[in-house]
């Protein structure tokens, strides 16, 4: 009896994600909401940035993990922000808070979709970054994809569980930062030395891989039991 | 209860000015540093007593919310006591422990987790827990912000810096920013279910320490060692001098809590009866 019930709750989970994250992408890729302002205020971080520091190809070794990072996490919390403003029009959210779908299904359909949503970012701002910064790496820069992916992940774990809790205060669109980066602070420090790390060449980034995917771990399981508490707290 | 607090009141402030007269007087002056070195009386004690109030607010988040749950309050229990079995079989078993760590001490800590957390789950029931942590969380900032002031300007003249990416001193810039986003969150809040939104953060803010210390751990740090079951050396005056000012602190951070603690109550309280009373009175008027 239990597995079979097991088998069915998990096969539940499955398709509640799969039908939410559908929704969510369709309706980005009809809307583009998310993505164009995400796009437009990153390429905004770039350009401010190549003005102000204009360095040459050995400093800004030094330097650009930490800005390519910031400017992605400043644009995530752009597409982070609209997760659930999108779900409080006509009370999408009590809807969902009143059906038997699993929360944490939920949780994991936005988290994706907004992985899905960063990770295209990513895609297409890394070579601007390239062109802009006279980037070329001098570790082995596959090592960039993995990183790329745990460091994205970190981010918007967490921003989809606290873009949630600031749907329940005032001036929500603050709050999410405020709650966001402090916590983010091992998982930013980890990607931006990793990334210098492979950049420079001069150290291995391994330790730092390492602690994003232990950040990673520990703040999903972490999402994903408090969640139902944060969703459900009116 | 307001005999006790008085009491309570009068010797903090005795503790206090006796402990201002032996950091400022009695304490020997260090060789290299001179009289500078006595803001440390005032920095470490302030650490300790935030890292303190800090876990008690963690402990009221964790049981704020699985109290309400019986199967995660019989999981959380059992872990607690396992904590504090662990801790002293560990600190007797473990050869060598890590430097910087005495058995007697690792059990002592272990001992003491485990009894703060069945002495808040015996004497404060849910509702208040939630208050306690607000009111640990509160002092704890102001005593992390003391920390944190003094500490660059005892860095300052010690090594002519005012910062560095230091383990410790970095995880209480962390600590610190993450509760004032507590705070913020706390007093932002619309929701009526404020609580469970803060010991959620709270308990995120716990998780995220540790991986704060481990990053920055590989980094040579440049922090002296712990004074007190580390590898830094201390003169047992001195010793002396900073404990009882960390008795002082610690009065001092129980007396504030504690009047805090009963302001919001009665704040409590009186919202309630608000509430209630606008509940009542179109039934009265009709």
């Amino acid at each position: 009896m239990m597995p079979n019930a097991a088998t069915k709750s998990s096969g539940a989970i499955a398709g509640v994600t799969w039908a939410t994250l559908a929704k969510d992408l369709r309706l980005e890729c009809r809307s583009k909401d998310a993505i164009n302002s995400m796009l437009f205020f990153s390429l905004l971080v770039v350009v401010v940035f190549s003005f102000s520091f204009d360095p040459n190809a050995e400093e800004s070794r030094q330097i650009a993990g930490g800005l390519v990072w910031v400017a992605f996490l400043f644009a995530a919390v752009v597409a982070l922000n609209q997760t659930w403003a999108r779900e409080l029009r006509n009370q999408v959210l009590d809807a969902y808070r009143v059906s038997p779908a699993p929360a944490n299904s939920l949780f994991l359909a936005k988290a994706l979709g907004n992985f899905v949503f960063v990770a295209v970012l990513e895609l297409l701002m890394t070579p601007l970054f390239v062109m802009f910064y006279k980037l070329r790496p001098l570790g082995p820069a596959w090592q960039l994809i993995p990183i790329a992916a745990l460091g994205t992940w970190a981010i918007v774990v967490n921003g989809t569980f606290f873009a949630a809790m600031s749907l329940r205060t005032r001036s929500r669109e603050i709050m999410l930062p405020l709650l966001l980066f402090p916590v983010s602070i091992p998982a930013l420090l980890a990607m931006v030395n990793a990334t210098t790390a492979i950049l420079t060449g001069e150290m291995s980034a391994k330790f730092w891989i390492v602690l994003l995917s232990t950040y990673d771990v520990v703040f999903t399981i972490a999402c994903l039991l408090l969640f139902e508490l944060v969703l459900n707290a009116e | 209860m307001k005999r006790i607090f008085s009491i309570l009141a009068l010797l903090t402030a005795v503790l206090l000015s006796f402990a201002l007269y032996e950091a400022l007087v009695a304490a020997p002056t260090e060789q290299t540093m001179g009289n500078v070195q006595r803001i440390f009386y005032y920095h470490v004690p302030s650490a300790w007593t935030a890292f303190l109030l800090f876990f008690i607010n963690f402990v009221c988040s964790i049981q704020y919310l699985v109290r309400p749950n019986p199967v995660g309050d019989k999981v959380t229990n059992w872990t607690v006591i396992a904590i504090g079995i662990a801790a002293c079989i560990a600190a007797f078993v473990i050869r060598p422990l890590p430097q910087g760590m005495e058995p007697s001490s690792v059990a002592t800590t272990g001992l003491a987790i485990a009894g703060l957390y069945f002495l808040i789950k015996k004497y404060f029931p849910r509702e208040r827990v939630d208050a306690l942590a607000l009111v640990s969380a509160e002092v704890g900032v102001v005593f992390c912000t003391v920390v944190l002031v003094t500490g660059p300007l005892l860095a300052r003249q010690v090594r002519g810096i005012w910062w560095t990416c230091d383990v410790r001193v970095t995880s209480t810039l962390v600590l610190w920013l993450i509760y004032i986003s507590y705070l913020m969150l706390r007093r932002f809040s619309t929701s009526g279910q404020t609580p469970i939104l803060a010991a959620a953060l709270a308990i995120f803010g716990a998780l995220d320490v540790p991986l704060v210390y481990f990053s920055i751990w590989i980094f040579r740090t440049q922090h002296p060692q712990p004074v007190i079951g580390g590898g830094g050396s201390i003169d047992p005056r001195m010793l002396r001098v900073l404990l009882i000012n960390w008795l002082a602190f610690l009065c001092f951070a129980a007396l504030v809590c504690w009047s805090r603690y009963r302001l919001e109550i009665l704040q409590r309280e009186v919202e309630e009866t608000q509430a209630l009373e606008a509940l009542l009175e179109p039934r009265s008027s009709r």
